[in-house]
């Protein structure tokens, strides 16, 4: 699989990742050779296999639904870059 | 002082030889006159650290004090510190102070062990050799021109300098033993499960698990039993209770069997490190184990299978670094857009971003079976290779890493080539077995690695193994030339 240029802007657009122009070729060949190596996966056949989430096997422990946190609003939007009255600022979203 | 064992200093400080607040201060000073050229440490904890000691020593005179109380270490900077910056390597999170305390820190908190730093490593534990740290590569202190392994760089280059007693690390797919053998220290990742991922900063959440360094298998012994055991904040935490880890330590390894898997010592493996590596086989063979050639015929896939599992995971856990809530921001983003993709883009190194986008690559619509469900298949595959392979042995040894430590920059743009360096290591995470790596002798002055595998929740097992082994050989005492001295 030969990953292009504009593949690469793709994939950095799904993940809003902003990169150089400058770096889009040798992104491009870099990831074409990392899936090069992935790709040896296909020595092998998988046909019937199960694929497998957990090494153990574990299921997702479930809980009770009580309250478990206490509200820490104010230690947690310490490290926020912007705030105001308690809520998140971002740029406007709606005209 | 720096080479004596946790044992010995836990003694001279129950006996008051030397109080903590000394100890820790004797590695403070060690850290501030060697880590200059190492760069091992991102941030000091100094004043806390001495305080925490000051409550050591009273914890001692009052007769309430265990092996690690008043003993000093260091945390690699993915597990989040309370009120200290938690960086993971990343400029990303370059002003993050964590909110709360990983559990496997509390634990070793609650034990009375002194943090005294947190440890450098590469960028959201994306490397193999450090030098993905956004705050500059570690050097290695056997050869300052080579690296000291990743992602763990920092701690196992810290130790090895005996900078500190212990320090933590995160394996991933390597990322505690691979170091651990380019340092020539002792390193273990337990089974998956074992230690809480709580505040454990996530790159690979089925794979990541937190683990110790020390300069010998009973310290890490010592250093894991106080960090394991279930956590209702970890979801994949394994409810079950954890081993006694020292009590075995002693046992005669007499009758054990261990398997030589011929993948792992192929044509492909340099010779001088097979030399050491069988050397070490036969010195465990004297003291009584059974040697058995065994066979893992799917684990030459291991390194294709998580550079999917990996990065998939990855682009799902850093989806969470939006320059909205904490971590990085851009200046002036002119819509929400602008502000995701230029935080991020600014936000995460090279490498991060190669794995990310490999990660939404694999899951993007039309792709996901072709690799990610393979990928999940193959994985199982391997796991059990490796079940079939404990029917017949207790242990499996082979070399820890393929060379040893590479010159900095040697891979640092070809990243196939960096991932191979953890071809031995990787399939013991896909599998979620427990793992680790102890010194086995020098190829070139450098240390070389002997990796253990042991099955699901054997640690005290392979702690045992690894102990007989030290009790037989010195490799593990070795310190590297300049850092003998006091200061």
């Amino acid at each position: 699989m030969s990953i292009q240029s504009e593949d690469v802007l793709k994939i950095a657009h799904l993940a809003r990742l902003g990169i150089q122009d400058e770096q889009v070729e040798s992104y491009a060949s870099d990831l074409t050779n990392i899936m090069g190596l992935v790709e040896q996966m296909n020595q092998v056949d998988t046909t019937g296999i199960e694929p497998m989430a957990h090494p153990l096997d574990q299921v997702q422990r479930l809980r009770p639904d009580v309250v478990s946190e206490k509200n820490q609003r104010e230690a947690l939007q310490k490290n926020a870059p912007d705030i105001q009255d308690g809520l998140f600022l971002v740029p406007r979203v709606i005209e | 002082m720096y080479n004596k064992s946790l044992k010995e200093l836990s003694i001279s400080l129950q006996n008051r030889d030397i109080s903590s607040v000394e100890l820790s201060q004797y590695f403070l000073d060690r850290i501030k006159h060697f880590d200059g050229e190492i760069n091992s440490v991102i941030t000091l904890n100094e004043d806390a650290a001495l305080l925490a000691a000051e409550q050591a020593d009273k914890n001692i005179q009052s007769g309430k004090a265990g092996l690690l109380t008043g003993i000093p270490l260091l945390h690699k900077d993915i597990f989040c510190t309370q009120g200290l910056r938690t960086s993971c390597g990343s400029k990303m999170l370059d002003n993050f102070i964590a909110p709360y305390t990983a559990t496997a820190v509390s634990q070793l908190e609650q034990a009375g062990a002194v943090m005294l730093g947190k440890t450098n490593m590469d960028e959201f534990a994306m490397g193999s050799s450090n030098e993905t740290s956004f705050y500059g590569g570690v050097k290695n202190p056997w050869d300052l021109n080579t690296v000291p392994g990743g992602s763990s760089g920092g701690s196992a280059a810290a130790v090895a300098a005996r900078l500190a007693p212990l320090a933590s690390g995160t394996d991933t797919g390597g990322s505690i033993r691979q170091p651990a053998a380019f340092c020539g220290i002792t390193g273990i990742k337990p089974t998956y499960g074992r230690v809480s991922r709580y505040g454990m900063i996530a790159f690979a959440s089925s794979l990541d698990q937190g683990g110790a360094f020390a300069k010998s298998a009973e310290d890490a012994a010592v250093m894991l039993q106080a960090m394991s055991g279930f956590d209702e904040k970890d979801s994949t935490s394994v409810d079950r209770p954890v081993d006694d880890l020292l009590d075995h330590l002693g046992d005669s390894i007499k009758g054990l069997t261990i398997g030589l898997p011929k993948e792992f010592f192929t044509d492909d493996l340099d010779n001088d490190i097979r030399e050491k590596v069988e050397a070490a086989v036969d010195a465990l063979k004297s003291a009584g184990a059974n040697i058995k050639e065994i066979s893992l015929p799917n684990i030459n896939l291991s390194v294709p299978a998580y550079y999917v599992v990996a990065p998939a995971e990855c682009s799902a856990n850093l989806s969470r670094f939006d320059g909205v809530r904490f971590g990085h921001r851009c200046d002036s983003p002119k819509d929400l857009e602008d502000l995701y993709k230029r935080s991020r883009g600014e936000g995460f190194g090279d490498e991060v971003k190669r794995r990310i986008m490999i990660g939404a690559y694999v899951l993007s619509a039309g792709y996901y079976d072709a690799y990610y469900k393979k990928a999940q298949q193959v994985r199982r595959l391997i796991r059990e290779d490796f079940a079939q392979a404990f029917k017949e042995v207790d242990i499996i040894a082979s070399a820890t890493a393929p060379s040893v430590a590479f010159s900095a920059g040697e891979k640092k743009d070809d990243p196939v080539s960096m991932y191979l360096s953890d071809i031995f290591t990787i399939g013991v995470n896909l599998a979620g077995l427990p793992g680790m790596s102890v010194p086995c002798g020098f190829v070139d002055k450098k240390p070389v690695g002997l990796q253990l595998i042991g099955n699901y929740f054997e640690e005290s097992r392979l702690l045992n193994v690894a102990h007989q082994y030290q009790q037989l050989t010195d490799w593990h005492l070795a310190v590297p030339a300049g850092y003998e001295k006091e200061v």
